[in-house]
């Protein structure tokens, strides 16, 4: 295992060795960083020339300066790691990590929620094969597959921002929109769900009216506008998220995994007052912390006192609802925080942002205001981003699971008398991850560097209007420095991957015959 | 709830007795164009895309070798003519294509004058989107064409020699993989990109090939330690013979299919370049240069917006349900629907068989 992972790491530096020299004379033959210079008249550009000349080392052949570059990237074992400056005379190690913790915000969250969407209904899909959802969800995700990210980008614009601040002036919805809400969710629902003719009109029209009603009293008490759930939602919403995890790990019919989750539930709307009072206090992010830790470890009490066997499941999902939990209680506060968010001047009745990273008029000390604000900026571009890798996971994880579905030991599995959900949670679920891991982590490190057209319609700044800039004035330092980082990334990501495999399926060996 | 599970498995018929009655008799590449002929989706999309194709580029008028072929659309994507005023609200250049029947208060069913409208200075922008259209075409065929024979050919001799040369030609795609697309694109762009569509969408090709020849690579390593690769080879076989002649037949699915992905992959990568400026030149029109060119103005004058867009989407669209039909076809563990007609039948061809 260590041979191997030495061998694979040794091999990686060389590969990164060439593609860098490849990469940088073809930067450095791409075009001349001190043209537009040469072409002008200003009076110091002939100064400015030689500066630059000097500082890049223009003078020498790009080969030669290519391990100038290196030198300092090989600086890393003697401690003096340097990307070498970048045209304005900046280091280039400052920028690129200046620029990583944006796109790192743009790319997890869209990640994380492309996944769980993506896998959620690439199982179902594959669960309900040939059915109606099936094959709309197919026609779906071939439709988001075929489309440019910045033809989406616009329409967003132009739909879920502008034309939504414009509606939030005054909501209103008509009743024929309601209905029409109403009538889709219930199809969408009522055939995911599945089952015989009558089941499905039963769903169908319990999630229609149910849809309809909840928009009406919505709109009744203002919802939009002074959005919030409330002591009550809260708790309803909790319930609901420990009824599913324990389901979803466990099944309903295990007592004290259900009890374990309820009693999370319980301690959440009990903490709810004193959970908010806290909210209200100075330094935010420690106390959020300090709640998670402690919510942690309430649920491992819990589940301690519900459980006197086998207690790992029972902490695993009392652990998950108390998260959810405490997601749920941000999730209202930030709610709560919409209304003087919406009133800011910055804001102005505008809370859907079209472009940027943060409000740079808004002036706030107040931590959820920020936050809030962070969020609202982060919407759009996730829901650009999910929309075209999500669909890539429904394919993959419902073509992954059907042919673990065909397999033996789940007919084995059947045989035995397993019911259904221990059947798809245990032995067909877990099987499916394994080659859905190596395509996550591969997917995740490719789509660091590939979010360039994302930032770049949105307005963001991270790696890749760094690499824009880079191309667009032949700062090459710059460029290497952006792909240094992307290239490594892939590599390292790939060998993960592969290191990964082996240890969620014991049937491959790492290193042996390769 | 979500874990119901599908009752009616065994009633009536068999339902492997009924697709083996359907392949009775015939050879594996009948059974494919079979399948795929069922395959209703596929065949929408090829009819749809080959409408496009054939509609797209007998459009405009162009040169050939030494014949100039007329086309039937009056403009070029160079004729100014005046803008059209005062359509709605002040706008100008709007498009005069209407779907309206003249009795239901339209202008009738007709093209007019200028189907999708007309840009800022006045050209057809109808002449604009099927030039655009063409050269995305043009872009996402050669990408395939290229991407598909380096790749093939690199994931045959690894997966077919494996050892040392494995090593060489895998580390060398990890090399390529490395350095992503849309960089290479750019950098080949800035520097290539006058040198016109063709040329960049073979650099492109260069490129495109990884993902493609670790697949056939896969699929050599298996193939080639089969039974008729032995046969083959104590008949007295060449290497050369065997990949062509014995393996590669057999991978054929596996590369057809990654080959039309890449080409809808393809389409979607050339119209990026050209958003970011690396790809399509200007005074040359590509779809994503038209989208580029005019998202600003989606609000005043969204035809210019929605035209291109429609255009790309539907040919990746169709690209991407003809691979899938593909993949249905050649994948001999992929089964179809078994309808309720389909069991009828069977159960028809049963009891008559029993009567005599």
């Amino acid at each position: 295992m260590f041979a191997f992972i030495m061998r694979r790491l040794g091999t990686l530096g060389v590969i990164l060795f060439g593609s860098s020299f490849l990469l940088f004379n073809l930067a450095a033959l791409s075009g001349d960083p001190v043209g537009e210079l040469r072409a002008s008249n200003e009076p110091d550009a002939e100064a400015r020339i030689a500066q630059i000349t000097r500082s890049l080392r223009l003078d020498l052949p790009p080969p030669v300066r290519y391990f100038i570059w290196l030198r300092g990237i090989l600086g890393v074992f003697v401690g003096k790691f340097d990307l070498g400056q970048t045209r304005t005379s900046e280091p280039v190690a400052v920028a690129v990590f200046d620029a990583i913790p944006t796109t790192l915000r743009l790319v997890t969250t869209a990640a994380v929620v492309a996944l769980v969407l993506g896998l959620a209904i690439g199982i179902i899909t594959a669960l309900r094969q040939y059915s109606r959802f099936d094959y709309s969800m197919t026609f779906f995700s071939f439709l988001l597959f075929s489309l440019p990210i910045f033809w989406v980008a616009v329409l967003l614009k132009q739909f879920m921002a502008i034309e939504f601040n414009n509606w939030l002036a005054d909501p209103t919805i008509p009743p024929r929109a309601m209905v029409t809400v109403g009538f889709i969710l219930g199809l969408i629902v009522a055939s995911a769900v599945g089952g015989d003719r009558k089941k499905y009109w039963r769903v169908f029209f319990i999630t229609a009216a149910g849809t309809v009603a909840t928009l009406f009293v919505m709109l009744k008490i203002n919802w939009f506008l002074q959005p919030a759930l409330g002591p009550v939602g809260f708790f309803i919403a909790s319930v609901g998220a420990a009824l599913l995890i324990t389901q979803l790990s466990v099944g309903l019919q295990h007592k004290p995994s259900l009890r374990a989750a309820l009693a999370m539930s319980v301690l959440g709307l009990i903490s709810y007052y004193p959970v908010n009072w806290l909210f209200n206090k100075e330094n935010q992010p420690l106390i959020i912390f300090g709640l998670l830790l402690l919510t942690i470890a309430s649920a491992v009490v819990a589940s301690i006192y519900f459980a006197k066997i086998d207690r790992g499941p029972v902490i695993r999902t009392a652990v998950l609802t108390g998260i959810l939990t405490g997601m749920l209680m941000i999730l209202d506060k930030l709610m709560r925080t919409w209304e003087p968010y919406f009133n800011t001047d910055a804001v102005n009745g505008r809370p859907v942002p079209t472009v940027g990273q943060t409000n740079s008029l808004l002036e706030t000390g107040d931590y959820w205001i920020s936050l809030l604000d962070v969020v609202m900026h982060l919407v759009l571009p996730t829901i650009a981003l999910t929309a075209i890798s999500f669909a890539g996971y429904i394919r993959f994880s419902r073509g992954t699971m059907l042919e673990v579905l065909n397999q033996d030991y789940i007919r084995t599995a059947r045989a035995k008398g397993l019911n259904e959900r221990t059947v798809i949670m245990r032995h067909a679920f877990r099987n499916t991850m394994i080659p859905m891991t190596t395509i996550i982590v591969v997917d995740f490190a490719s789509i660091l560097g590939g979010a360039i057209i994302t930032e770049r319609v949105f307005g963001w700044t991270g790696m890749g209007t760094l690499f824009n800039t880079a191309i667009n004035s032949f700062d090459l330092n710059l460029l290497m420095g952006v792909f240094f980082l992307t290239a490594s990334l892939a590599l390292i990501a790939n060998l993960v991957a592969d290191l990964l495999y082996s240890v969620m399926d014991p049937r491959i060996r790492v290193g042996a015959g390769s | 709830m979500i874990f119901g599970r599908k009752k009616s498995e065994s009633e009536g018929v068999d339902e492997s007795s009924i697709l083996n009655k359907e392949t009775e008799g015939l050879s594996q590449s009948q059974i494919v164009r079979k399948k795929f002929l069922q395959h209703k989706a596929a065949m929408i999309a090829v009819f749809i895309l080959s409408s496009v194709v054939i509609f797209v580029f007998s459009a405009l008028k162009q040169k050939i070798g030494p014949w100039t072929y007329p086309g039937w659309w009056k403009y070029g994507i160079e004729d100014l003519s005046d803008l059209t005023t005062g359509c709605k609200d002040g706008l100008v250049g709007c498009p005069t294509a209407s779907l309206r029947p003249r009795w239901l208060g339209g202008a009738g069913i007709g093209l007019g004058e200028h189907p999708f409208g007309q840009d800022d200075i006045g050209r057809d922008y109808f002449a604009l989107v099927m030039r655009g259209a063409q050269r995305s075409l043009m872009v996402t065929v050669i990408i395939g064409a290229i991407g598909g024979v380096i790749g093939t050919v690199v994931g045959a001799v690894a997966g077919f020699y494996r050892g040392t040369v494995d090593s060489i030609l895998m580390r060398f795609t990890d090399f390529i993989i490395t350095v992503p697309a849309i960089i290479i694109g750019s950098v080949i762009g800035f520097h290539f990109g006058n040198l016109g569509v063709a040329f960049l969408a073979f650099y492109l090709g260069l490129f495109a090939w990884t993902g493609l020849s670790r697949l056939v690579r896969g699929e050599f390593l298996t193939l080639r330690e089969r039974e008729f690769v032995d046969a083959a080879r104590v008949a007295g076989a060449t290497n050369r013979r065997i990949i062509f002649k014995h393996i590669l037949p057999n991978a054929v699915g596996i590369i057809i299919v990654s080959v039309t992905l890449l080409m809808s992959g393809a389409i979607l990568l050339e119209t990026a370049l050209s958003y970011l400026g690396f790809g399509v030149l200007p005074p040359d029109v590509s779809l994503g240069l038209l989208i580029s060119q005019y998202q600003e103005s989606f609000t005043t004058r969204p035809w210019l917006f929605w035209y291109p867009g429609i255009f790309i989407v539907t040919i990746a669209l169709c690209i991407n349900f003809i691979g899938d039909g593909l993949r249905d076809a050649f994948d001999p563990r992929q089964r179809r629907r078994i309808t309720r007609k389909d069991r009828q039948n069977a159960r028809i061809a049963k009891k008559a068989k029993a009567h005599a």
